[in-house]
């Protein structure tokens, strides 16, 4: 197939050519499909034969001369684009956060965290139960909560433990911070449901309880449903997919991941809270002085550079620098980038709108002179709250406070070659 | 915490004060500010469509539909079943139900957690102790959400089908592997609340909020 001007490029690469989106399944399809063609054509086979193994369209000279494809029930990635989440156990994966643009996570790429798989919920036989201190104890199939009036609103969803600890050169974005991704969200604000039901005085908890093999629930501020929580059943612009909690989720805006419970199947309000193994053993943090931090909700701001980013090469002259900032507690003020190891700071171009609670796409045009040269980002939020260095932070917390809420500051270095790498730095 | 007492209207006026503060303006601060006031969805609202009180959706829940699903047990034993177990009964049960996971010495495998403080353990593990040292011994500050989780979600393979017998059970082995009660003691509804983790005063509520450093 390499030698014919119909292949994917994705047979044409070599192994001392990094190619960015290209990865090594695409290689080893495209090893394979060689491999199956000369054999078909030892079998006299016609070649076309070999297209079919491939499975991917052939690629006309002229695309102007032949006529396209036609119409279809639902569409799919062009077959040279190739982004995949990064599996890390059977219960996490990542965003390929350097492979997309803008702030909308495809649905299909945002990351996952379960505690105990994805549940197979029939939407028909959906049911919330509210109960606990409320006047009337209800409940809610899909249809009525979808009766109620909606919002959408468009933020990220992070998850607590999103940062990789003392990884090589070779860290890609999506594996230094995938666990997050963004979306846009349409439900029904969680108040209204509570109002249904009637909360009464007292009340100040509730717990929010999933129907996963883990039962997986968590313990929630009634401050928050009456502030902006969700009921959410839509998706960019879609049902929820099964992983992000199909039907129903409960969607905490700012706060970390496992709060926004999925596939939600309960809500018991309380005086108190209830001290789940998630919010007791599980999400919470070491600090210093003998004592963990508990219910530490909001994710604090955050920035990451994923353009460019290993394994990107870049050029001398003109390039853009850009990436992500967020905050649980508001909107973005600013994106900083230094080119200097953190001595001074130069402020990105924000993408607007720039949202409260939402990722924000910062940009900033530079000329690289051929010099190795790292490059950090820094988020600052409208609260006044600053994105800490790693020293900071450690000096903060102590160098084991374990996987949550860590935010450093992070960044890259363009070799001489200009080969972009992770800026390692070890976390001690 | 903010008092929840007040009337149902203006609750329900806040809500949908977020509902066009995030859907149609989303240069409104959504932090809180617009709660409580929402002048301009009231005038922008006919009054031949007055806004419900309630919409009056969803069906009253049974006893029924709320036993089947109030599994939670609370510090203070609140939704502790009837039952009681030993940690002898426990020794089985975690042989044939939890050993492929967590370990015949409980110190955890690739599979499950640690259930036990290492023998090495550095005391409680807080940011200057590694979080693997972390075990329900050294870190659980309630001996109930023990019971709670392992009823709820254990074992992983078949989650939810021990018997509260058994939970007592395990919960009863559990504790006397971390040296928390005696290997005699009869775990029950009255029993496991009463009993102090050695974590118990370790945890202090989110303090990070009110400042521009990482704390």
């Amino acid at each position: 197939m390499t030698d014919t001007p119909e292949a994917l490029p994705s047979t044409e690469s070599t192994a001392s050519e990094p190619v960015p989106h290209v990865t090594r399944r695409d290689l080893l399809a495209g090893a394979a499909a060689i491999a199956a063609a000369s054999a078909l054509r030892e079998l006299g086979a016609p070649d076309i034969a070999a297209q079919e193994v491939l499975s991917v369209p052939s690629v006309p000279s002229d695309p102007t001369k032949i006529p396209g494809a036609p119409a279809g029930d639902t569409g799919a990635r062009s077959a040279f684009e190739t982004p995949v989440r990064e599996h890390v156990s059977s219960s996490l994966s990542k965003t390929p956060l350097h492979e997309l643009e803008g702030t909308i996570t495809p649905a299909d790429l945002h990351y996952e965290r379960h505690h105990g798989g994805i549940p197979t919920i029939d939407p028909n036989r959906y049911e919330l139960l509210v109960h606990g201190l409320v006047e009337r104890p209800t409940v809610f199939s899909l249809q009525d909560l979808e009766r109620l009036p909606a919002v959408t609103r468009t933020c990220f969803l992070e998850c607590s433990g999103n940062m990789r600890r003392n990884g090589p050169e070779e860290t890609t974005a999506q594996s230094l911070c995938g666990l997050t991704s963004q979306s846009e969200w349409t439900g029904v604000p969680l108040a209204v449901v509570l109002d249904e039901a009637g909360v009464q005085a007292g009340a100040s908890w509730f717990l929010a309880e999933g129907m996963d093999a883990a039962v997986l629930s968590r313990s929630i501020p009634l401050e928050k449903a009456y502030d902006d929580a969700l009921l959410v059943y839509a998706q960019n612009g879609e049902a929820i997919r099964p992983a992000n909690g199909y039907p129903v989720r409960l969607f905490l805006p700012g706060w970390e991941g496992n709060t926004s419970v999925k596939w939600l199947r309960r809500l018991e309000l309380a005086d108190r809270p209830f001290m789940s193994r998630e919010e007791t053993s599980k999400y919470t943090e070491g600090i210093k002085g003998g004592k963990a931090r508990q219910f530490s909700f909001v994710m604090d701001a955050r920035s990451v550079i994923t353009h460019p980013n290993y394994p990107a090469h870049v050029e001398q002259g003109w390039n853009e620098v850009g990436g992500l900032a967020w905050s649980g507690r508001g909107r973005i003020a600013r994106a900083d980038l230094s080119f200097d190891e953190g001595e001074t700071w130069v402020s990105a171009e924000l993408q607007e709108p720039v949202l409260s609670k939402a990722h924000t796409r910062f940009r900033y045009l530079w000329r690289w002179d051929g010099a190795e040269t790292t490059v950090m980002s820094r988020a600052v939020d409208e609260t006044g709250y600053v994105q800490p260095s790693l020293r900071e932070f450690i000096d903060a917390r102590g160098p084991h406070s374990g996987p949550y809420h860590r935010n450093p500051i992070t960044g890259v270095r363009i070799r001489t070659d200009g080969q972009v790498v992770y800026r390692t730095e070890p976390w001690e | 915490m903010r008092s929840v007492v007040r009337d149902r209207p203006v609750i329900l006026l806040a809500a949908l004060g977020v509902a066009f503060a995030t859907g149609c303006d989303q240069s409104v601060p959504n932090d809180g500010a617009t709660l409580g006031s929402a002048p301009a969805v009231v005038a922008a609202r006919p009054a031949s469509h007055p806004l419900p009180a309630r919409f009056g959706v969803g069906r009253a829940a049974t006893e029924g539909d709320i036993s089947v699903l109030d599994i939670d047990i609370m510090p203070d034993g609140n939704g502790l079943p009837r039952g009681r177990g030993t940690a002898v009964d426990g020794a089985t049960i975690y042989a044939s139900s939890c050993v492929a996971c967590h370990g015949a010495d409980l110190q955890g495998t690739l599979l499950g957690g640690r259930l036990v403080p290492a023998p090495d353990a550095l005391g409680f593990p807080d940011g200057d102790v590694p979080i693997s040292m972390k075990a329900i011994g050294n870190y659980w500050p309630y001996a109930t959400t023990v019971f709670d989780y392992v009823r709820r979600a254990m074992p992983l393979d078949r989650p939810g089908s021990l018997s509260d017998d058994d939970v007592y059970a395990i919960t009863a082995y559990l504790l006397w592997k971390n040296g928390i009660v005696d290997e005699t003691v009869v775990m029950s509804a009255e029993a496991l609340p009463a009993i102090q983790m050695p974590a118990w005063d370790r945890f202090i509520v989110d303090d990070r909020l009110g400042s521009d450093r990482v704390r």
